[in-house]
């Protein structure tokens, strides 16, 4: 259920605080990390595995989960969460449904920025560098579509969203078509992947993420009041300014961070929220810990079959959150252009009261 | 859209057809002519083997006399120059009518995810077959961007076609397109990589006669027919339900159009690549200049898009002949941030009506 669904129909009691989707919840992303941990190029039994991460013995076995599995399992499911949240509250924050940083540009903005100090040689591995490319690119969406006359639609973020992106696709593909080895050296990368990524990865996103994570933490209850329209929100109190700026910055953190280590995954951040207010509701302090979860679990999920899926050959995860999360979106817009059939009201309208 | 400006009908003899165009067309064709043959000019002389204007035409009159200069014209740059004028052309005019069909100002080939299928069709050709040629690569890129633009059509299809609907499907399809693009961009040799990062930002670098012949064949059957069609876009733009009260077949007159566009925009990207931001650009200029009527708009779009793709290339091809930078990073520098001041500048009043 979306949020902008109808307000006065009686809804049913919130179904996030129920056991079993709690549950859910808690167990599904550490299977989904197991399963990374156990299969693979030398599939382990479930045994070693544990004993691995409980008394590694130095054994093959241990010594394959510790060094290489579990580094890239636990970082695969962080950035999961990550990008799920900065999804999430990205389409809290302009109410459109159809809205995820990298459909926006943010993570081209990363991206582009990567590339570019990489090829400039000021340190290509850098995440600043990765979280100055995404708030100038979440600037600028933001700055363009939404301070212009009427603010801004939702069929116009995202249109200015798909132009950005084309634009800094193309100056990320004009750098590299002028540096060869740094186009050998980024394009696995480009697709987003998690290959030979490990702890020190995950210690160099490790502040922003958890900042991000903090903020997501507080933005709850305020992206909550926000689903009911700027007015409402206003009216309740709520300072609408320092909450949207606030949410903008937890999502550069997130999702710049996750560019930052894993590149542009795409899907992710669109797919997940939607999932998860299908079941748990439209209440924020829910979704997003439960978006957390569900986005741990299916990039984790994603990596999984990207790396053993097709053995030997070893896919970039990016291509499985594509190959999963395109069709859903189509169904998104399928479903959203059919409710706007008759009135328009979810997406060909502006959201914001004339 | 009421304009101060008169009007004066066009009517052909051997056709039973009339147009009602602006007073301002004919000089704005004339100028765009004159200003496309002074770009053109300076593209054919100017650059690392640089002769005067004069001596270029005597070897236009002349081949025979000067064999180096005769080679540099006729061989390297004079087809060069024509394919890109053709390129613009074919971009502007796709523009024009894909927005007079969606009646969004924002929309173009590249939103509508014509580029982005042609292009993954284009790369995925380079990928799987080293060494493909320059004839099957676009008849690839064409049938690509064609099969695109129907998937996205039927996806997009739900009792009826809806512009918002084509817009949304549009960029969900790019987005996909992209991802694949990157993945097999990712699994090719670094060579054929290279040559896919050109194609995907768009050039003219290296094209000859054999490319010219089949776009100037696609443009001399779809140019004039969408032309002949673009009196239905004007009735198009007053709705479907008043345009289906005056008499007119809203779905056959909307897909023959689409058809039209498409088939534009695909011969163009078949021959150089995904320009981008011209099918975007050239219509809200020439808007600007001679009024929002089609009959008028579609000609004069084609021109600016032709002065556009020939005055970038001529920028790139002699202020970076160093790194032979493809024409689409100028087009798009240029084009990116004029669309997104233009989305800006646009209130809701114009850039969403459903």
């Amino acid at each position: 259920m979306s949020p902008d669904a109808s307000p006065s129909a009686p809804r049913p009691r919130p179904r996030a605080r129920h056991p079993l989707a709690i549950a859910l919840a808690v167990v599904l992303p550490v299977v989904a990390v197991l399963a990374n941990l156990g299969l693979g190029a030398a599939s382990l039994e479930p045994s070693t595995v544990v004993q691995a991460l409980i008394q590694p013995d130095g054994s093959l076995g241990a010594l394959i989960v510790q060094t290489v599995r579990l580094p890239r399992a636990i970082l695969a499911a962080i950035l999961g969460a990550a990008l799920a949240i900065a999804g999430a509250i990205t389409q809290g924050m302009v109410r459109n449904p159809l809205a995820a940083p990298d459909l926006l540009g943010i993570h081209g903005g990363a991206a582009l920025a990567m590339v570019l100090a990489m090829v400039l040689g000021v340190g290509g591995d850098r995440v600043e560098v990765a979280l100055a490319g995404a708030a100038i690119a979440g600037a600028t969406i933001y700055g363009l579509a939404a301070t212009g006359p009427g603010g801004a639609s939702p069929l116009k973020l995202i249109i200015a969203g798909a132009a950005l992106s084309a634009l800094l696709g193309a100056l990320t593909a004009g750098i590299l078509i002028l540096d060869d080895r740094s186009l050998d050296d980024v394009r696995f990368w480009l697709v987003g992947s998690l290959a030979g990524q490990g702890w020190s990865a995950l210690g160099r996103v490790l502040l922003p993420l958890l900042l991000g994570f903090g903020g997501a933490i507080a933005l709850g209850r305020p992206l909550t009041l926000l689903a009911l329209g700027d007015d409402v929100a206003q009216g309740m109190g709520l300072p609408l300014g320092w909450v949207k700026a606030f949410a903008a910055a937890t999502v550069v953190l997130l999702a710049g961070s996750a560019v930052a280590v894993a590149g542009p995954i795409g899907f992710l951040g669109l797919v997940v929220p939607h999932g998860v207010r299908a079941v748990v509701g439209v209440d924020y302090r829910w979704i997003l810990p439960y978006a957390a979860s569900g986005g741990a679990t299916l990039l984790s999920v994603a990596d999984l079959l990207a790396r053993w899926g097709l053995r030997p050959l070893e896919l970039p995860a990016g291509t499985m959150t594509a190959l999963l999360g395109a069709p859903f979106f189509i169904y998104l817009i399928r479903r959203s252009a059919r409710r706007s059939a008759p009135r328009s009201p979810s997406l060909s309208s502006s959201t914001a009261p004339p | 859209m009421t304009s101060p400006h008169p009007w004066f009908a066009l009517r052909l003899p051997g056709l039973r057809a009339s147009w009602r165009l602006d007073r301002r067309v004919p000089r704005a064709v004339g100028l765009l002519i004159l200003f496309g043959a002074i770009a053109t000019v300076i593209h054919l002389t100017q650059g690392d083997y640089a002769m005067a204007p004069p001596a270029l035409l005597e070897t236009l009159m002349d081949p025979g006399g000067d064999r180096d200069r005769a080679f540099v014209l006729g061989v390297l740059r004079l087809p060069r120059a024509l394919v890109a004028v053709a390129v613009g052309a074919a971009l502007g005019a796709s523009g024009a009518i894909l927005q007079g069909i969606t009646r969004n100002p924002l929309a173009g080939p590249g939103i509508l995810g014509i580029n982005g299928g042609a292009s993954l069709a284009a790369i995925v050709a380079i990928a799987a077959w080293p060494g493909v040629g320059a004839a099957q690569l676009s008849l690839m890129a064409f049938g690509g961007g064609l099969v695109t633009a129907l998937v996205i059509y039927l996806l997009s299809w739900q009792g009826g076609s809806s512009p918002t609907g084509l817009i949304l499907m549009g960029i969900g399809i790019t987005a996909l397109a992209n991802a694949v693009t990157s993945f097999a961009i990712a699994f090719s040799d670094i060579y054929a990589a290279n040559q896919a990062m050109v194609w995907l930002v768009g050039s003219v670098y290296g094209r000859g006669w054999e490319q010219l012949g089949p776009l100037v064949g696609w443009m001399a059957i779809f140019g004039p027919l969408a032309c002949l069609l673009g009196r239905e876009l004007d009735v198009l733009a007053v709705g479907d339900d008043l345009a289906q009260g005056l008499g007119s077949r809203v779905e056959r007159g909307r897909g023959l159009l689409l058809l039209c566009a498409v088939a534009l925009a695909a011969a163009a990207v078949a021959t150089a690549g995904a320009i981008g931001f011209v099918g975007l650009m050239a219509p809200h200029l020439a808007r600007r200049w001679v009024g929002a009527s089609h009959g008028g708009l579609i000609p004069v779009a084609a021109l600016v898009g032709a002065c556009t793709v020939v005055g970038a290339d001529a920028i790139s091809r002699i202020w970076f002949a160093a790194v032979e930078l493809p024409c689409g990073i100028v087009t798009a520098a240029i084009g990116a941030p004029y669309f997104l001041w233009l989305l800006r500048c646009q209130g809701s009043q114009s850039g969403d009506r459903p």
